[in-house]
């Protein structure tokens, strides 16, 4: 790959791969914005940077991730994603055999999850001034009507749920990257998730916030929740469901898996009278058959989130501005 | 004939000093009077007119050397009277309070004369359980607000019946102004309720009362919940060993010694030794559970303890009766009670009757609750006598929130609030001379905890009228009192100082030892578990230079990485293998010492994954400490290895051990130092084959662990004294939680005496992180004061 100013060598670089993989009829015309008429409703808009190492790990690459990561975050509003777009900054001399590797995952992702990758745009820097590829992906959704879905509506009383088992991905992408060789090998969750929201708002349209716990793993989430709604939260630790091998990679490498990232889950918090029904409409989809409520809002102006633990103790599951550091003397 | 005015300062206030002054002053033939004031009690006196002029001098004498038990004369400073006594007699005057300074202070155990009454048939107070007065009694359990009077405390809810009245109001009696006072007729009661709460009508089990069927029941080797001054207890027969690993079981507090309680001191003198300092202590109004060291009992006795009070500990902890309640429970006990917090493992203990109930009825069969509410908990405190004087291990009931005064220079001292660390939590309210600690809160990652230590605070900020204008907390970002100090200090638009960790240890050696603000710079030894240091790796093991401003690092520990962060302070086997890694390597170890099963073990862990995070950096940030030393010696000697379960539990062991031998131990292993661009550093890796070939050759563990303390105690030591000579230092300070290692104090501290320097230890403060806050807030107020 050879560092160019928009010349030739780029316009086939983007002819060969990009439409190759991505193919949809709004790409293919080529220009430089992708034209549609906006379908009733509100439209939801999220972007997202892709920088990951390594590009390929257990269960996907940056390629699936980045369309995953803005398909999500789009659905989170209960919306239903229509088109993406991507922007990638290619380092100089970046193999061409991964590119393709990696924009064909794009494309089988956004293929898969029906939502099409519309628009996009290629740089390459120079050699030392990036890190291989960095895609920033882009989508755009429409909601629903009667749906009210956002970070601020968590009430005291609301039943707080997770569609699975947490702490895969970020485990997954460390062992990869610095070969920690664990007996198992962890796959990186990552996974569109709006096919199994739009089922959650059509059985509960009363669903209060949605959010997927990415960097900063569950515990970061729902402080980011528990903040913005201006509440507390009371979980259990023997409800998060927690594969066995993560756990224990995490408890040999010392991290703790409620901060660890997530790329295929997502934490909803709806009316307690309701949750019984969405967790039956999360067990019976694929991407939430391990589903579980793990605890509830409650009232508490400090806003933690405390979590009763396997003991019977009750830990504040904190706000971690860095990094996990040790605390006792 | 003119009079003086006479103002006395200290711990005067809440303590019956008044109609003390009332009855010294009317026996010395006064006229005049004494009432409360911001500054402490303020006298007016003249000798009436046919007595000797000296009268004032002899009410003086008196008022030290008749000083009532809970009261503390800091000074008596005397001026002439310019205004006439307007009355002919001598008279308690209404408190003046404009700013109240002094006016809580500590639970305090029961008095010998409340004993007394209560173990009297003929006295109104018989077997009464709330029977206190001026000198004995709640306080700060009791009390919501300022000033301290009884609508303020829990006990408003008792309106006193005429007789208690009459003794609250006159100055004669020993229950004068004794806001807690109360009787059968009118106080609280007490009643014995099953694990669902039903009470149990003890007058039909045949029991004389409550706390009669509640004796016989732990007879019968049953546990039970007592609500006592600042907390429950969980108490059972400590010579009945069933009793007691039910009680760990139910409480999941597997290995952490219980506390005991014995009627009296004989009882004590059976299992330890109890010489006139510790009976002292054990006896003070205070009553702390004091350290003692374990007398060997005899084989078969029907007395014995049950071996899961103390595990791997050579020490016992005891405390006498504190409360009437107590008393009357141990009174047909010739053997002890555990007496531990009503808790389980970890938690704050509970406080409320309800909660109780819920919290406690899968841990207890029984629970003697009472309707005398406690609105602040306040735990037992622990003491050990070490290096010649008693030292404070835990600071709660009985000195909590006692002031403590500060050294010369702080007079000017700015309203400072300090927030203390995250594990032994307390916080510090400084201003002009003295310092409030707060009792001991606990573990600031329990949500629990972590609310009443909020709580906590704001009530000591009312009942001191404390406006802080500098807030000061630890340099580590995660501690939650460092959040709570932002949160704060945004909120109060005040500057925040974060004070590095082992700099606060230092400062706060120097206050306990009343070390001028201004004194020239000492160097400090602080051997401690973990702190955030400047550099942002952690410290741990440090020889500080610096004074109540700033400190420098002189030498410390050489740092070895920590793989798994918190995972290895839980688990000693990874320090183990951390420091092999650092000394040649576990694997040249094992080629070494085939034989060594201690090594088998070490290498059938993980430490494929272990040596990559060693050699990438993840998660396995580098730490310069000493507690992590001792958990890797521990490791070494098969003593907790695989997990600790309480914290500190690796280095108690090894001391406990140590101390069995050390007298018999003359060599120490070897440890060597050399310079290193942030100090001296002190290398343990020299240490480990002398300690391995040891091993492989059968030495018993415990003369193992002696050449380590010894071998150390040595090494910090002369490492010490090398910084003092090039530094042209004469005192040393000691402090961090490994210095409650008391094999290691005590020989550290000789040999720096007998090396001619000045040795400075914590006393009344904590020398773990309990006594941070005291050091933070000295630092912050320091730096804000002028030179
Ligand atoms: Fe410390
Ligand atoms: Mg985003
Ligand atoms: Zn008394
Ligand atoms: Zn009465």
């Amino acid at each position: 790959m050879s560092h160019g100013s928009g010349g030739r060598a780029t316009a086939q670089l983007i002819a060969e791969v990009f439409q190759a993989a991505l193919d949809n009829d709004l790409l293919a015309q080529g220009n430089d914005q992708a034209l549609f008429s906006p379908p009733p409703g509100r439209l939801v808009m999220s972007t997202d940077g892709h920088v990951i190492s390594p590009l390929f790990f257990p269960g996907g690459d940056i390629g699936c991730l980045s369309v995953h990561g803005t398909i999500n975050d789009v659905a989170m509003a209960g919306a239903r994603p229509l088109y993406l777009s991507a922007g990638f900054i290619i380092e100089e001399g970046f193999p061409l055999d991964d590119l393709v590797r990696i924009v064909q995952s794009m494309g089988e992702a956004a293929q898969s999850a029906g939502v099409p990758i519309v628009t996009g745009d290629t740089k390459v820097v120079e050699r030392g001034k990036g890190d291989g590829v960095f895609i920033t992906t882009t989508g755009i959704g429409v909601v629903p009507d009667g749906i009210q879905i956002s970070g601020d509506l968590a009430r005291p009383g609301d039943a707080i749920l997770v569609s699975g088992s947490i702490g895969d991905h970020g485990v997954a992408i460390l062992s990869k990257r610095e070969n920690l060789g664990f007996a198992t090998e962890i796959h990186s969750d990552t996974a569109a998730l709006h096919d199994l929201v739009a089922a959650m708002v059509g059985s509960v349209p009363e669903i209060h916030c949605l959010r997927d716990p990415t960097r900063g793993g569950l515990a970061t989430t729902l402080n980011e929740l528990a903040f913005q709604s201006g509440v507390g939260m009371q979980i259990r630790e023997t409800c998060i469901p927690i594969k066995s091998e993560v756990s224990a990679a995490c408890e040999l490498l010392g991290l703790d898996p409620l901060y660890v990232a997530n790329e295929g889950k997502l934490i909803a918090i709806c009316p307690a009278d309701h949750a019984e029904r969405l967790l039956a409409t999360m067990r019976a989809h694929p991407l939430g058959s391990e589903s579980a409520i793990i605890g509830a809002v409650v009232e508490d102006d400090l806003h933690f989130v405390q979590m009763e633990t396997g003991f019977g103790g009750s830990r504040i599951v904190d706000w971690l501005a860095g990094e996990q550091l040790p605390r006792i003397c | 004939m003119h009079g003086e005015r006479i103002r006395v300062r200290g711990l005067v206030q809440g303590v019956g000093f008044r109609p003390t002054v009332w009855r010294l002053a009317r026996e010395c033939g006064l006229i005049g009077d004494v009432c409360n004031d911001g500054e402490g009690v303020l006298i007016r006196a003249r000798p009436a007119a046919d007595i000797d002029p000296a009268a004032i001098e002899r009410l003086c004498e008196r008022l030290r050397t008749e000083c009532p038990p809970l009261a503390r004369i800091d000074a008596i400073e005397r001026q002439p009277l310019t205004e006439p006594i307007p009355h002919s007699d001598f008279r308690i005057r209404d408190s003046q309070i404009t700013q109240a300074r002094t006016a809580i202070v500590a639970d305090a155990a029961t008095c010998p004369d409340c004993v007394r009454e209560i173990g009297d048939p003929k006295d109104r107070r018989h077997r009464y359980a709330f029977t206190n007065c001026t000198h004995c009694g709640p306080r700060l359990s009791i009390v919501r607000g300022i000033p301290y009077d009884r609508s303020r405390t829990s006990m408003s809810v008792f309106p006193m019946c005429p007789a208690c009245r009459a003794e609250y109001g006159d100055p004669a009696n020993r229950r004068f102004h004794a806001q807690p006072n109360a009787c059968p007729d009118c106080g609280p009661r007490l009643w014995l309720v099953d694990t669902q709460g039903r009470e149990i009508d003890t007058g039909a089990t045949g029991d004389l009362d409550a706390i009669a069927a509640a004796s016989r029941l732990l007879h019968e080797g049953r546990i039970l919940a007592i609500k006592g001054i600042g907390g429950f207890h969980l108490a059972c027969d400590a010579t009945n060993a069933e009793a007691v690993a039910e009680l760990r079981r139910r409480k999941r507090r597997y290995a952490k010694p219980f506390a005991l309680m014995a009627r009296d001191l004989e009882v004590i003198e059976r299992y330890c030794t109890v010489d006139t300092e510790a009976a002292r202590i054990l006896t003070t109004a205070a009553a702390p559970v004091l350290l003692l060291n374990g007398i060997e009992p005899d084989p078969g006795s029907e007395r014995a303890l049950a071996d899961a009070i103390a595990p791997g500990q050579t020490s016992l902890g005891f405390m006498l009766p504190y409360s009437p309640l107590h008393h009357l429970l141990l009174e047909d006990w010739d053997r002890p009670l555990v007496m531990t917090s009503g808790n389980l493992s970890e938690e704050p203990q509970c406080i409320d009757n309800q909660d109780a109930v819920a919290r406690l009825s899968p841990l207890a069969d029984f629970a003697l609750l009472h309707d005398r509410a406690i609105l602040n908990r306040v735990d037992d405190s622990v003491v050990r006598v070490m290096a010649g004087a008693p030292r404070m291990i835990r600071r709660a009931r009985g000195y909590a929130p006692s002031p403590i005064g500060l050294p010369p220079g702080f007079e000017t001292a700015p309203a400072v609030l300090a927030l203390g660390g995250e594990l032994k939590s307390t916080f510090c309210l400084l201003r002009q001379g003295e310092a409030i600690l707060s009792q001991h809160l606990g573990d600031l990652e329990d949500a629990r905890t972590a609310r009443e230590y909020e709580r906590t605070l704001d009530l000591y900020l009312d009942l001191f009228q404390h406006r802080a204008q500098i807030l000061a907390v630890d340099r580590h970002p995660n501690y939650r009192s460092t959040l709570i100090g932002r949160d704060r200090a945004t909120r109060w638009q005040i500057p925040m100082v974060d004070v590095q960790h082992h700099h606060a240890h230092l400062a706060s050696t120097l206050a306990d030892n009343a070390w001028p603000l201004h004194g020239p710079p000492i160097l400090g030894i602080i051997l401690d578990g973990l702190g955030y240091g400047d550099d942002g790796t952690f410290w741990g093991g440090e020889f500080l230079i610096g004074d109540y401003r700033d400190a420098r690092r002189a030498g410390h520990l050489k740092p070895v990485a920590m793989p798994g962060g918190t995972q290895a302070i839980l688990e000693p086997w990874r320090n183990l293998f951390a420091q092999l890694e650092c000394a040649g390597g576990l694997d040249a170890m094992r080629r070494r010492h085939p034989d060594l099963t201690t090594l088998d073990a070490l290498a059938a862990q993980p430490l494929g994954v272990l040596r990559t995070m060693l050699e990438r950096g993840i998660n396995a940030p580098l730490s310069s400490s000493a507690g992590r030393l001792f958990d890797a010696v521990a490791a070494a000697l098969g003593i907790c290895g695989e997990r600790i379960l309480y914290e500190g539990q690796a280095a108690i062991e090894l001391e406990s051990l140590a101390a069995r031998c050390l007298a018999d131990t003359e060599s120490g292993y070897p440890f060597q130092t050399s310079e290193g661009p942030t100090g001296i550093q002190l290398d343990a890796a020299s240490m480990w084959p002398a300690l391995f070939q040891d091993l492989s050759q059968g030495v018993e563990i415990a003369r193992i662990s002696a050449r380590f303390h010894r071998g150390f105690a040595a090494a910090v030591v002369e490492l010490a004294l090398e910084i003092a000579r090039r530094h042209q230092i004469a005192t040393i300070a000691l402090s961090g939680g490994v210095f409650q290692n008391r094999v290691l104090l005590e020989s550290v501290s000789k040999d720096l005496s007998d090396a001619g320097i000045q040795v400075l230890l914590q006393r009344q403060v904590p020398s773990n992180d309990g006594g941070l806050a005291l050091g933070q807030a000295c630092i912050a107020a320091a730096r804000a004061i002028r030179p």
